[in-house]
């Protein structure tokens, strides 16, 4: 069974480029803006979206996602609600993935089965859930297979050759490589180190590999995306979106193209990583056709 | 919750993957998972070396000063008319509270995995300091994450903490309380996983921490059968201990679990009442739910978002507890109750006058339920409550509850 995961990598290793997968909190900073920023992420770039689903208590998240989350709490933000913005934009993308990503306790509160349900019907492809190591399988990542949803696993340094069977056993859609040991949004991951990590991990499974945590900018977005599968872009984008609040900490009209415009750069970023290499590899026409798509994001900021 | 079908023991748990019941578990990130495999490895090692065990035991009695004494509380006896009221001792130990025992165990524990930097959570500050403590002894560099809330009302703490050369962290993030230092202390050592050993002050978190700590905890129940056994000829008919995350319960219950006809309570801080909402009554106020590496009964609202907890006692200011006290709740083995603000306030003077000692706010919660079940008690009923820690680090918020100045 091939998901919208499945397709939208394999169609971008067909381009010969990276995934850009891009994160931000869902209801932040409000939920309508939320959804204005989701809706403008694709044609801004992003090929993957993962939404933060908000939590008060978020252990492996540094201060900026940690901010996000608490802003889209105070804004009355819910897991209903996190739903509710995937149905909604579903309605106007049917081809965008989208990853749910957070921690366990509010899914547990609302139920397993019936957040599984809830999630499927909505469009929602994969879950990433951070406090959910293998050895808890059974509580949401086995059902949630058999559901027919993604569960990507969070692969780290300190996984090693002996561990990564294991942790790869259940995981689905891709492997999302952390690229430090340490909270998100922290210190900037060493490149050449990312990318043998990458290499080690591909001589256990055939997935994609997106590797994320201190990914700032288009020129780490580049490096990164010599090598791995797809990038994963969270603080930077949060924090995007906190620097265009008013001083009462709501949206302006900056909001939702400040953001749109980082997807872009980010992009662009990705999207240079591999033209050395496409170049000399014969013609891909397929690659020079996608090219243009990063100039979309004036349009695609501008429509909200 | 329904009770549960009677275990044949109380005292096997947890089962190999870190479960009492459906409570406990390992729930956390998997840049943690290696090293929480590790340390359950390297315990286990430790717990069947003699060497290491006598070490400890040479350290508890040396420097910890144990075995704490098991107190006939006359005057309050006298006073509550009913049953005969033992205080175990344990805020005599060296540091003032119980917290050193695990944190003695814990710090052996990281020497022998090789680990050099410790960092450590604290409410009151009795771990801090206690974790301190060990650090200075030992050599060892100390990072402690403290509430900023908790900063400034245990200030004689932090100013112990420094003494003792630590580094006291306010964590400004969330309720700014323990919780918050919990997870601002994991995030270190996610970040620092190599070189550090998180050293966790309560039965709380991811296997093996619940188990560890209760095991390092439980010299206290030890000591007290054998104590009691020594008074009284006989072992006691009912323990009582307050619970914030619940170690000094743990450590008093855990070795008596299996003598059925014991009665066991566990209080925990009613904060202004259950009915305000305002409290930190995980099991009395709250439902089952994942947090900090574990699932336990938790203050959350009905989108599962945590709950700030609210007590005059920063020890018990935590919105979960330990998972077997979550177990021994469903299965009916111990009677978990509350205690309010104003009741450990009550109990704290009481103690003060008539026994002399000034017990931490902590323990009061305790006491404010003694002195409602030992009158109904019968004259040979043989109550032991733990004094878990002095209050000596609590004299300002009390004065302030209190409305006299201090200084």
């Amino acid at each position: 069974m091939t998901t919208r995961i499945d397709r939208r990598f394999a169609a971008l290793k067909d381009e010969g480029r990276a995934a850009l997968v891009t994160f931000f909190t869902a209801g932040d900073p409000d939920h309508a803006t939320s959804l204005a920023i989701l809706k403008a992420a694709p044609a801004a770039g992003a090929d993957v979206v993962e939404l933060g689903m908000p939590f008060t208590d978020p252990m492996a998240d540094g201060p900026a996602v940690q901010a996000s989350s608490l802003r889209a709490l105070e804004a009355g933000q819910t897991l209903h609600k996190t739903l509710d913005l995937v149905r909604a934009f579903r309605i106007g993308d049917r081809d965008t993935p989208i990853v749910l990503m957070g921690y366990y306790n509010p899914i547990y509160i609302y139920g397993v089965d019936r957040f599984l349900t809830d999630a499927l019907s909505g469009g929602v492809d994969g879950l990433i859930v951070v406090d959910l190591p293998p050895e808890e399988d059974d509580e949401l990542c086995v059902p949630a297979l058999k559901a027919g949803l993604n569960f990507i696993r969070l692969t780290t340094p300190t996984t090693d050759d002996k561990r990564l069977p294991a942790v790869l056993a259940n995981t689905s859609g891709f492997v999302y490589y952390v690229s430090i040991t340490g909270i998100t949004g922290a210190a900037t991951p060493e490149f050449g180190r990312v990318a043998q990590a990458v290499a080690r991990i591909k001589r256990h499974t055939d997935l994609p590999i997106a590797v994320g945590f201190g990914v700032k900018n288009a020129e780490h977005a580049r490096e990164i995306a010599q090598g791995a599968d797809g990038v994963v872009v969270g603080s930077a984008l949060v924090e995007a979106v906190r620097t265009s609040l008013d001083a009462d900490g709501k949206a302006t009209a900056k909001t939702v193209p400040a953001v749109s415009d980082l997807i872009a750069s980010l992009a662009a970023g990705v999207r240079g990583a591999r033209v050395k290499q496409a170049r000399t590899s014969a013609a891909n026409p397929k690659f020079a056709t996608q090219l243009p798509r990063v100039g979309s994001r004036t349009s695609g900021s501008k429509r909200h | 919750m329904t009770v549960q079908q009677q275990p044949n023991t109380f005292r096997a748990g947890p089962d190999e993957r870190g479960h009492f019941g459906i409570y406990g578990g390992r729930f956390v990130a998997e840049t943690l998972m290696p090293l929480i495999l590790e340390l359950e490895k390297a315990y286990a090692a430790a717990k069947d070396d003699p060497a290491f065990q006598a070490e400890m035991g040479g350290y508890l009695t040396h420097y910890v000063g144990r075995p704490s004494p098991l107190y006939f509380a006359e005057r309050l006896t006298e006073h509550c008319g009913g049953a005969k009221i033992y205080f175990k001792r344990d805020e005599l130990n060296h540091t003032g509270a119980h917290k050193v025992n695990n944190v003695l165990g814990q710090i052996m524990l990281a020497r022998r995995m090789g680990k050099k930097r410790i960092i450590a959570e604290t409410g009151a500050g009795q771990h801090g300091v206690a974790t301190a403590t060990l650090c200075a002894r030992f050599g060892l560099e100390c990072i402690v994450y403290m509430g900023a809330v908790d900063v400034e009302r245990q200030k004689p703490n932090v100013f112990r903490m420094n003494m003792l050369g630590a580094e006291v962290i306010p964590v400004q993030s969330g309720s700014r309380t323990l919780k918050d230092a919990m997870n601002e202390a994991l995030r270190d050592w996610v970040t620092n996983v190599e070189t550090t050993f998180y050293c966790i002050g309560t039965v709380a978190g991811p296997h093996p921490y619940p188990m560890m700590v209760r095991d390092f905890q439980s010299i206290i129940g030890r000591e007290t059968r054998e104590q009691m056994l020594a008074a009284e000829g006989r072992l006691p008919d009912s323990l009582i201990a307050c619970i914030g995350g619940g170690s000094n319960a743990m450590g008093l219950f855990h070795p008596f679990l299996d003598d059925r006809s014991i009665e066991i309570y566990g209080v925990e801080a009613a904060g202004h009442g259950l009915s305000t909402g305002l409290h930190a009554a995980s099991i009395t106020g709250g439902r089952p739910g994942v947090l900090h590496g574990n699932r336990t009964y938790l203050l959350m609202d009905d989108d599962g978002q945590i709950k700030e907890a609210h007590s005059i006692s920063a020890g018990l200011d935590y919105p979960g507890i330990g998972p077997e006290h979550s177990w021994l709740n469903d299965s009916g083995r111990v009677t978990y109750l509350s205690a309010t603000d104003e009741e450990a306030l009550t109990a704290f003077q009481l103690c003060c006058k008539l026994e002399g000692i000034i017990p931490a706010l902590e323990p009061a919660h305790a006491l404010a339920k003694v002195t409602e079940l030992a009158p109904k008690k019968p004259k040979d009923h043989l109550m032991v409550m733990n004094m878990c820690g002095r209050g000596d680090k609590d004299i300002f918020t009390v004065a302030d509850h209190l409305g006299s100045r201090l200084g």
